[in-house]
């Protein structure tokens, strides 16, 4: 054995004693890894929230998902079922159906006498759930198909990129009103079908192109000569650096999937008791969205919802995007 | 160049500077804090001289170039100092009134030929442009004329004239972009690095032409490099940059025969070389300071192996050998006396 | 040290002995087309090293250097030629499965063959994965190689910090490649090379990129794990002034040929192919008294794409003669003890 293996000093280096600060144990490196990962949580969330846009997007998206968390707690407490149900619920106490905003009910009722404010908020739910699903779905796909077809090359980089270029030659809304009207699909199987057309469409066509830049990097070399095979360079090396594109793309997919289920709900096509979608969908049934604004709490609510997630949820993006891709860093001096 | 030949004759000797850069400081606001770029850096430059600047990289030098320049990015602020070009402040002069030095007085050689030259257009075309841009030829017939003595000034075949950046080598790439930096005949010119990414031989090439290019015209050339060989073969004068300050100027051959500060030497010891006997290379422990956060005292002190409790504590003097100055508390020559304030 | 006097070794049985490598790059062409040509980055390169012993490639950027260092670790499969191995246990006695062909490899034995050859990149900054800290890309080798438990390799990892002169260790482990400088960077990345006791590294270019101060540091740390660890070097480099503090003997090449090889001074100091003296000649001198003469060289380099048959110095050469120009590429000849050269007036 060589010098320092045989733990011999090394020529003017004193190396730490064994067991002493370095080798206290499993917990230690755990440790360690924790502190990293929030040290590098808290710069990049600085970095994110300096940006307007980021925080206007943090604090939308947190008055949802506030929204989301009130509908249970207000039910259990305040609002009994009879009267608040968002789908089976019917508004005694109003003469007309639907009922314009009142103490009882701020939003007003829709046209079967449902609470507007609790449909409103219960979608609130259903929405985050259908946007996170589709979005980890498409991240997961994309993320791997990206990372392998760069990697390899070749006649398998060919079949997925084919493939993607059909994904995207498909018009998705369409596929998705043929799918929704020959299944019925409900919002996990809808979240699923959104995220698989996204991660093998658009985004794995990203990902790949910024694959193949991390791909010939001389630290996939590196890797090569430590010894790693594929699955150590493209699970250890390439995903890892795919992740803040990544996750920007997340955000981008929770904004299509959510417009992609308002536009099925409004059509009347998916397999879902409540969501913004439908509540437009059932103001349009009784012929009250033409009628202008005088039956506007039907329409406005989760419109404007809607809209502003969807907004949210596109501007994080952006923000984020500040965040993975920070202006070049000085060098010289 | 007839003119470039008369305003040789017309300056003078060395004696004359062309340039003089007082007091100069400099800071780049950062998420970190304020960088200290530069401080009190300040030196002359003579009409025809050549001036090296050397340095490890962020001791300040290409933030030098681009003071000179007026190159600056949003977030640096000049602190103090003045830089006379004739006695006339550059660093006041209006953003309208610096076009006219820039190219035309002072021009840059930059560090990378690649990326100054811009890829979709042909070289004679940029060279022109640059020439139009600052209406030094405003004839088309005059331009071409320009660009072609020009091309012969720097050993570049007329035809280079339509070809494309990327059909060219990079020796011959960084040719053509000495000769955009000559194209408005300048007094002065600054290249950065300008053989830092080319072989030995060509290197050697664009050395000699420069050197040629510098006596033929009479302009004064500021060498900014990291390389001490390139530095004691091209330069009259050499200037020692570390961490922002100017810590040793003088002539070449005496800064290199008795280096006078701790730095200098360091520098020059570590530096291998193919002749003369194989002499075992110092090297220099430590790391260069944050300029963020730049260390009290001497900067160099937490590197230096003469350094004491004086250098820890306050800023070191000049102190100056003849030409030759340096800022430490223990030059290297017995025989440095202090200068008093300069 | 080639004829080094204590181990006795048998001049035959070198640690690499490389014959006609050949690497050429196709040009072009696609799936459907033939290429159009090919670049000779490496044409015909033979040499050994031997144990503990340091080689210098040394040539202009696009000489082919870069790639005969890829051809050696693996990580390109030459168009022709051999390389074998033949590595040993300390005492120089053959170990099973000693004998390699890098070209057979796979798997396990590409893995074995991984522990003892390894690579040191050019660019530190580049070299390493920004996303993994200091401990995970130099355990890699080691965690890969499935050596030690993760305990273990912490204190391994500790130790070869400072044993390249990172101390105290624990305030290098867990911290990001872009918290370090150049000079610190390239530390890691020689900890990360030695940190499977490889017979062989190849260097290439490890200094490049670095500023003064710190290149003489990694130089000299690289000479005492050298003679420390007993490691072997290819060291690539342009700069013929680095190779001559770090080398043994040194290679010259250009357009994917070896011209000249000789122990370094003896080739510093009596340079026979006018190719080296030029490169030599071009070296600047850090004395402002010395006068250089311009080297005796015309043109400019060209791509090696499918060049013809004679000297591939031929149209930059002073020496040049009529009978240069209808020879092949002259063979290389020992014209001094150990001192080879491919020219026909040298």
């Amino acid at each position: 054995m060589r010098s320092w293996s045989t733990r011999s000093p090394a020529p003017g280096a004193s190396p730490e004693p064994r067991g002493g600060g370095l080798g206290g144990g499993r917990l230690r490196l755990l440790q360690a890894r924790a502190r990293l990962a929030l040290r590098s949580f808290r710069s990049g969330m600085a970095v994110f929230l300096e940006s307007r846009l980021g925080l206007l997007s943090l604090l939308t998206i947190g008055v949802f998902a506030l929204m989301a968390v009130a509908h249970p707690i207000l039910m259990g407490t305040v609002w009994d079922a009879d009267t608040y149900d968002p789908v089976t619920g019917y508004a005694f106490d109003a003469t007309e159906q639907p009922a314009p905003p009142s103490w009882k009910h701020p939003l007003g009722t829709d046209p079967l006498g449902r609470d507007v404010l609790s449909q409103l908020l219960s979608s609130t739910r259903s929405e985050f759930a259908l946007g996170i699903t589709a979005a980890l779905v498409t991240v997961t796909i994309a993320t791997t198909v990206g990372a392998v077809s760069a990697y390899y090359g070749g006649l398998v980089d060919s079949f997925f990129m084919r493939f993607a270029d059909l994904v995207i030659a498909l018009p998705s809304i369409s596929l998705l009103i043929v799918l929704s009207a020959l299944f019925d699909l409900s919002l996990f199987y809808l979240a699923l079908v959104i995220g698989v057309l996204g991660g093998f469409g658009g985004t794995a066509i990203v990902l790949k192109s910024q694959a193949l830049s991390i791909k010939v990097k001389p630290f996939i070399e590196a890797a090569r000569m430590a010894g790693g095979g594929q699955f150590q360079i493209i699970f250890v090396h390439i995903v890892p650096n795919l992740l803040p594109l990544s996750l920007l793309y997340m955000m981008f997919t929770v904004t299509s999937a959510i417009f992609a289920e308002a536009v099925l709900s409004f059509l009347g096509l998916l397999d879902i008791r409540m969501s913004w979608g439908i509540m437009i969908h059932t103001a349009n049934a009784g012929g009250y969205l033409l009628s202008g604004t005088k039956y506007w709490w039907l329409v406005f609510p989760a419109g404007a919802s809607i809209t502003l997630l969807c907004s949210a949820f596109y501007l994080a993006g952006r923000a984020l995007d500040e965040v993975v891709n920070p202006r070049l860093s000085r060098r010289d001096g | 160049m007839a003119e470039a030949g008369g305003r040789d004759s017309a300056g003078g000797g060395r004696a004359a500077p062309i340039l003089r850069v007082e007091g100069l400081a400099l800071r780049y606001l950062t998420r970190q804090g304020d960088v200290r770029a530069l401080e009190d850096v300040s030196f002359a430059l003579a009409r025809g001289e050549s001036l090296g600047l050397v340095g490890e990289s962020g001791c300040g030098k290409t933030s030098l170039a681009n003071c000179l320049m007026r190159l600056l990015p949003d977030n640096a602020r000049l602190t103090g100092g003045e830089v006379l070009l004739d006695g006339e402040d550059v660093l006041l002069l209006s953003e309208d009134e610096i076009r006219s030095v820039r190219w035309r007085r002072i021009s840059l050689v930059f560090q990378a030929a690649m990326n100054s030259l811009d890829p979709v257009y042909r070289v004679g075309q940029q060279v022109l442009e640059a020439i139009e841009a600052h209406g030094v030829e405003t004839t088309a017939t005059g331009g071409r004329e320009r660009v072609a003595r020009l091309f012969r000034l720097v050993g570049l075949d007329a035809g280079v004239f339509e070809r494309y950046p990327h059909e060219l080598s990079g020796g011959m790439r960084q040719r053509a972009v000495i000769a955009m930096a000559l194209a408005c005949d300048p007094d002065i010119v600054i290249a950065d690095e300008p053989t830092t990414a080319l072989d030995v031989i060509v290197q050697d090439r664009i050395l000699r032409e420069l050197k040629r290019i510098q006596e033929e015209l009479g302009i004064s050339i500021i060498y900014i490099t990291h390389d001490m060989a390139v530095v004691a073969e091209v330069t009259d004068r050499v200037g020692v940059m570390y961490a922002g300050r100017l810590v040793e100027l003088g002539e070449t051959a005496s800064v290199f025969g008795s280096p006078l500060h701790p730095y200098t030497e360091a520098l020059m010891s570590s530096f291998p070389s193919v002749t003369g006997a194989k002499r075992p290379l110092a090297s220099l422990a430590g790391e260069p300071p944050d300029l963020a956060d730049p260390p009290p005292g001497c900067a160099f002190h937490p590197r230096c192996a003469h350094a004491t409790a004086l250098c820890r504590e306050q800023r070191p003097p000049r102190v100056g050998l003849g030409d030759q100055w340096a800022e430490c508390w223990h030059p290297l020559a017995a025989d440095a006396v202090p200068l008093g304030g300069d | 040290m080639q004829g080094d006097g204590e181990t006795v070794r048998t001049p035959d049985q070198p640690l690499v002995d490389v014959d006609g490598l050949v690497k050429l790059f196709p040009i072009a062409g696609n799936v459907f087309r033939k290429p159009s040509g090919f670049v000779h980055a490496v044409d015909g390169v033979s040499f050994r090293i031997e144990r503990g012993e340091s080689l210098g490639l040394v040539g202009e950027s696009g000489c082919g250097k870069t790639t005969v260092g890829k051809l050696l670790v693996k990580l390109l499969e030459p168009t022709s030629g051999s390389i074998a191995f033949r590595f040993t246990d300390a005492g120089g006695a053959d170990i099973p499965g000693g004998r390699v062909d890098p070209s057979t490899l796979k798997g396990r034995q590409l893995r074995d063959f991984r522990r003892q050859v390894q690579l040191i990149f050019q660019d530190p900054y580049e070299s390493m994965n920004p996303r993994r800290t200091i401990y995970d890309t130099i355990a890699e080798p080691v965690s890969v190689q499935g050596i030690g438990s993760a305990l273990d390799r912490v204190d391994r990892v500790a130790e070869i910090l400072s044993l390249v002169g990172l101390t105290p260790p624990s305030a290098f482990l867990f911290r990001y490649p872009h918290e370090l400088s150049g000079g610190q960077r390239q530390r890691v990345a020689i900890a990360r090379a030695l940190i499977l006791e490889p017979s062989l590294v190849v260097a290439d270019e490890p200094t490049s990129m670095l500023d003064v101060s710190s290149r003489t540091g990694i130089m000299s740390l690289m000479q005492e794990l050298a003679s420390g660890l007993g490691v072997a070097y290819l060291y690539i480099t342009h700069d013929l002034a680095v190779a001559r503090y770090m080398c043994d003997r040194i290679a010259v090449m250009y357009m994917g040929k070896i011209v000249e090889m000789a122990e370094t001074e003896e080739l510093l100091r009596n340079p026979l192919h006018p190719y080296t003296r030029a490169l030599l000649s071009a070296v600047p001198v850090p004395d402002p008294g010395h006068h250089r003469p311009p080297p005796a060289i015309s043109g400019e380099v060209t791509a090696p794409v499918d060049p013809p048959a004679r000297c591939r110095f031929y149209d930059r050469c002073p020496l040049a003669t009529r009978s240069c120009e209808t020879s092949p590429h002259p063979p290389v000849e020992e014209k001094a003890r150990g001192h080879v050269v491919a020219c026909y007036e040298a």
